[in-house]
C-alpha cells in the first residue's frame, strides 16, 4: 500500500488539490492530509480509488464532482459535502453545514453527528447510481427537499428532530427519506410529501446501512437497528403536472 | 356552454382546382389538421398551429393558410389576446404556457438604432481586398503584462486565464436536447464546428453521439445540475453556469415525463418518463460570495483549464449583479435579454418581465468600464438576435459576442409557431417523436446553420469595412457608431448614444 501525506497548514486549495491529484496519479492508495483550515474544494472532482483521510476542517464543497475515492473526515465540515458528488464515500466524524450531499447522484455521505439545513437537497439517481445520506445526528429543517432519488437515512434521536424541524421533503417528487421514530407532526411535512410506517422490505433494506454505518463510527448498531422507522416519500411523482394549460 | 367555442386562430384553405389529392399535407401534419377521405381532403382548421410544414410540402401550392379569419369586435384595450386568455384560464383555472420568445409588440430599440458608415475622410475598408479581423476571443484579459528580461529575450510571466477563440463573434445558445431533438443538436454541431464557433449543451447533459464535437460545445450546469458529472465537465469546451433565462427570469424549468424517452433519460441522468425539475435558484447560491464559491468548484474541477461563463436573464439590476460575476472569477457573463426564445414559460413570464437586451448590455457594459474591470469578463449577449445588423449593434452597444437561438432553429426550418412545448415540431427540431426527429437531416440542417453564421459574418466585415473598421475589437464598445433614431433622450442616456444628426 501507498501512503502520501501532505501537511495542507496555509495552503491553498488549488495547490493542495493538485497534490492529491499528483498522489493519485502517482498511484497512492492512501492520503493523509494533515492541518486541515477552512480549505474548500477538497478532492474536487477527483477520481480513482483512494482513501483520502482529513484531519481538520474542510470548507465548503467537499468531494464535489468527486467519482470513485473514499474522503475520511477527523473533524467537522463546512457546507455541502459530497455536491452533485457522483460516486465515492465520504465519512464525517464529526458535523456539516447546509446542502450536505447536494444534487448528489452516486455515492454514500455518512455524517456521524448533525447536520444543517437542506440536506440532502434535490438527490436523485439514475440505474445503478443511488445516492445514500445517512445522519447520526440532529438534521435541520428542509432535509430532502426537491428530492429526485436516493435515500437519506436520519438514525439521530427521534425526541430531537420530531415536531421541531419543518418543510421535510418539500417538493419531493423521487427518492425516500427514512427517519428513526416518528410518526412526524404532520405539520413537519414539505408540500409534496406524504409519510408512512416503513415497511417490512424497507427495513429489510436500510438494515445493511444501518450496520456499515455503526461499523464505520464504533456505534452499537442494536438500539438503532431495534427502533421504528417512519418513511417520507412523494405525494405524487408529478408535482407540477397539471399546473399549465396550453397557449 | 356559458363560453362556447372562441374563434378558429387559423384558417385553412385547400384550393381544389390545385389540389391533386397526393395526401403529403396528411402524412406530414403531426397536428392531425388534414384527413383524406373520398378523394377530398378534409380539414380541421381549429387543430392548425400555423407551423406550415403542410405548405412547404405541398406539391402544388394548394393550401392557404389565414391567420384571425373570425373578427372581434375591435378594440385596442381588450385585444383578441386579451379576450382569449380570459377564456383559456376561465375554463382551466391554470397558468398558460407559451413557447418561443416574448410576443408583446414592445418597441425594438434594435430598430431604432443606425449605424455609420465612412465618406470621404477616413475612408471605407473594402473586406474583400483587406484583411477583416473578426476573430473573437471570450475570457478574462490580463490587466497587465508582466515580462521577465532574460538578456536576449523577454519572457511572459504573467499567467493568462484560458480563452475561447471564436473566428466570428456568433455562437449558438443553449437549447438543450430534451428541448430540442438530437438531429437539431448534432445539425447545430457540425455547423458550429465548420464555422470555427461554439454551441450550448443546454442543461441536458452531453449525448455520446456529440462527443466528436465536444471542443466546439460549452457545457451547461444549471440548477437541477442534471447531465452533470465530471466526464461532461471534463468534455466542454467551457462550462457555463446558468442562472437565469431571458424568456422567464426567476423562475425554474421544468422537462414533462412525456419528453423524457430513453436517450433524454440517458443523457440527463434520470428515470425514464420522470420529470426533470430544475428550481428558480440553485441550490448553493444565494449570494454573490455563493457564485464565486460555484465558479471556482467548477475551475478547480477541471483544474482551471476551462473558461467558465455564467448566464443571467437581463432584468432591473443586470449591471450591479454583471459587476459581481466580473469578482467571481468568472470569464464571461451571458446576458438573455426579455425577447430570448424559450421551448415552454409561462406567457405571463415571456411576455412580462425582464428587459431588452439593448439596454442590458449597455448598462453592464458601462458599469464594468466604471469600475476599471471589462477586462475581467466578456460580455455575451442574447436574445432577439434576428440579423447581422443586431450583431453590429449589440457589438458597438459593449458585447463581445452573441449567442444566436431561434435564428438557428428558423435556419432549420422552424416558422416560430411558437408550440415547442406540445413536442410534435414538425420539422423535427423541438420534438423526440422518432419519425419526427427523422424529419430533420444532420447533413443538411447543419449546412443551413452554417450558411446562416457566415452569411451573417460576410454582412458584418461589410458593415465594418463600410465604417472604416477592420478589426472586430474596434466596433466593440465604440458607440459613436450607432445614432438614435427616434428614441427618447432618458433610453438614449441608458444606450450612451446620441441621436441622429448629432
Amino acid at each position: 500500500m501507498t501512503r502520501v501525506t501532505i501537511d495542507a497548514a496555509g495552503m491553498h486549495y488549488t495547490p493542495l488539490n493538485r497534490r492529491i491529484r499528483e498522489a493519485i496519479g502517482a498511484g497512492a492508495d492512501e492520503i493523509i492530509i494533515t492541518g486541515v483550515m477552512g480549505q474548500r474544494f477538497i478532492a474536487d472532482g477527483v477520481r480513482g480509488r483512494a482513501t483520502i483521510i482529513i484531519h481538520g476542517i474542510p470548507g465548503g464543497d467537499l468531494g464535489m464532482f468527486m467519482s470513485g475515492p473514499t474522503c475520511i473526515v477527523y473533524g467537522n465540515c463546512d457546507h455541502a459535502p459530497g455536491n452533485t458528488m457522483d460516486g465515492g464515500m465520504i465519512i464525517i466524524h464529526g458535523s456539516a453545514g447546509d446542502a450536505v450531499a447536494h444534487s448528489m447522484r452516486g455515492g454514500k455521505v455518512f455524517v456521524r453527528d448533525t447536520i444543517g439545513y437542506r440536506g440532502g437537497i434535490h438527490m436523485k439517481q439514475y440505474q445503478d447510481k443511488c445516492p445514500v445520506l445517512v445522519i447520526g445526528g440532529e438534521f435541520r429543517s428542509y432535509l430532502g427537499e426537491y428530492m429526485a432519488g436516493g435515500l437519506i437515512l436520519a438514525l439521530g434521536d427521534p425526541g430531537k428532530n420530531s415536531g421541531k424541524e419543518r418543510g421535510i421533503g418539500s417538493g419531493i417528487h423521487g427518492g425516500r427519506i427514512v427517519i428513526r421514530g416518528g410518526p412526524l407532526d404532520d405539520r413537519c411535512l414539505g408540500v409534496g410529501a406524504a409519510q408512512r410506517p416503513l415497511s417490512g422490505e424497507g427495513y429489510r433494506e436500510i438494515q445493511p446501512l444501518i450496520k456499515e454505518f455503526a461499523d464505520v463510527f464504533s456505534l452499537d448498531p442494536d438500539p438503532l437497528l431495534r427502533d421504528r422507522y417512519t418513511e417520507i416519500v412523494p405525494s405524487s411523482s408529478r408535482p407540477f403536472a397539471n399546473k399549465y394549460t396550453w397557449e | 356552454m356559458t363560453i362556447g367555442s372562441v374563434p378558429v386562430r387559423f384558417r385553412i384553405v385547400v384550393d381544389d382546382s390545385r389540389c391533386m389529392l397526393c395526401g403529403r399535407c396528411v402524412e406530414n401534419c403531426p397536428y392531425d389538421v388534414f384527413k383524406k377521405e373520398n378523394d377530398t381532403i378534409h380539414v380541421n382548421s381549429r387543430k392548425c398551429v400555423a407551423c406550415h410544414r403542410c405548405i412547404a410540402m405541398c406539391p402544388r401550392d394548394a393550401i392557404s393558410i389565414r391567420e384571425r379569419p373570425v373578427d372581434y369586435r375591435s378594440h385596442p384595450v381588450w385585444t383578441e389576446e386579451a379576450r382569449e386568455s380570459i377564456y383559456n384560464q376561465a375554463r382551466t383555472g391554470k397558468i398558460i404556457l407559451a413557447g418561443m420568445g416574448n410576443a408583446k409588440p414592445y418597441p425594438i430599440i434594435f430598430d431604432s438604432l443606425v449605424l455609420d458608415a465612412c465618406q470621404v475622410t477616413n475612408p471605407s475598408i473594402d473586406p474583400l481586398r483587406e484583411p477583416m479581423e473578426l476573430r473573437t476571443y471570450i475570457g478574462k484579459k490580463p490587466g497587465r503584462l508582466e515580462f521577465r528580461d532574460d538578456g536576449d529575450c523577454q519572457t511572459l510571466v504573467t499567467n493568462l486565464a484560458p480563452n475561447l477563440e471564436l473566428a466570428t463573434p456568433i455562437m449558438v445558445g443553449h437549447m438543450s436536447y430534451g428541448a430540442i431533438s438530437l438531429n437539431a443538436q448534432k445539425s447545430i454541431a457540425m455547423a458550429v464546428r465548420e464555422s470555427g464557433t461554439f454551441m450550448g449543451t443546454g442543461e441536458g447533459g452531453l449525448h455520446p453521439s456529440l462527443y466528436p464535437y465536444q471542443d466546439h460545445m460549452i457545457v451547461q450546469v444549471a440548477s437541477g445540475r442534471f447531465g452533470v458529472d465530471i466526464n461532461y465537465l471534463e468534455r466542454g469546451a467551457a462550462i457555463e453556469i446558468k442562472i437565469g433565462q431571458g424568456a422567464k427570469p426567476g423562475i425554474g424549468g421544468h422537462l414533462p415525463g412525456e419528453k423524457v424517452c430513453e436517450d433524454v433519460s440517458s443523457t440527463r441522468m434520470i428515470p425514464l418518463g420522470s420529470d426533470a425539475i430544475s428550481p428558480a435558484p440553485h441550490h448553493d447560491i444565494y449570494s454573490i460570495e455563493d457564485l464565486k464559491q460555484l465558479v471556482r468548484s467548477l475551475k478547480e474541477a477541471t483544474e482551471w483549464k476551462k473558461p467558465v461563463f455564467v448566464k443571467i436573464a437581463a432584468v432591473h439590476n443586470s449591471a450591479a449583479i454583471a459587476a459581481g460575476i466580473a469578482r467571481s472569477s468568472a470569464d464571461a457573463v451571458v446576458i438573455d435579454g426579455f425577447r430570448g426564445g424559450t421551448g415552454a414559460a409561462p406567457r405571463v413570464f415571456r411576455d412580462h418581465v425582464g428587459i431588452p437586451i439593448e439596454a442590458a448590455v449597455a448598462s453592464v457594459d458601462a458599469k464594468l468600464r466604471s469600475q476599471g474591470i471589462r477586462n475581467e469578463v466578456s460580455i455575451i449577449a442574447s436574445g432577439g438576435i434576428r440579423e447581422s445588423a443586431d450583431v453590429a449593434k449589440v457589438i458597438a452597444l459593449g458585447a463581445d459576442a452573441v449567442y444566436i437561438g431561434t435564428a438557428a432553429l428558423v435556419a432549420m426550418g422552424c416558422r416560430v409557431c411558437g408550440t415547442c412545448y406540445r413536442g410534435l415540431c414538425p420539422w423535427g427540431i423541438a420534438t423526440q417523436r422518432p419519425d419526427l426527429v427523422a424529419r430533420l437531416d444532420p447533413a443538411v440542417a447543419s449546412r443551413n446553420v452554417a450558411n446562416l453564421i457566415h452569411a451573417w459574418t460576410l454582412e458584418l466585415s461589410e458593415l465594418m469595412g463600410a465604417a472604416g473598421i477592420n478589426s472586430i475589437e474596434s466596433l466593440r464598445g465604440n458607440r459613436d457608431r450607432l445614432r438614435g433614431y427616434l428614441l427618447d433622450e432618458s433610453i438614449m442616456r441608458v444606450l450612451d448614444i446620441k441621436p441622429v444628426g448629432a
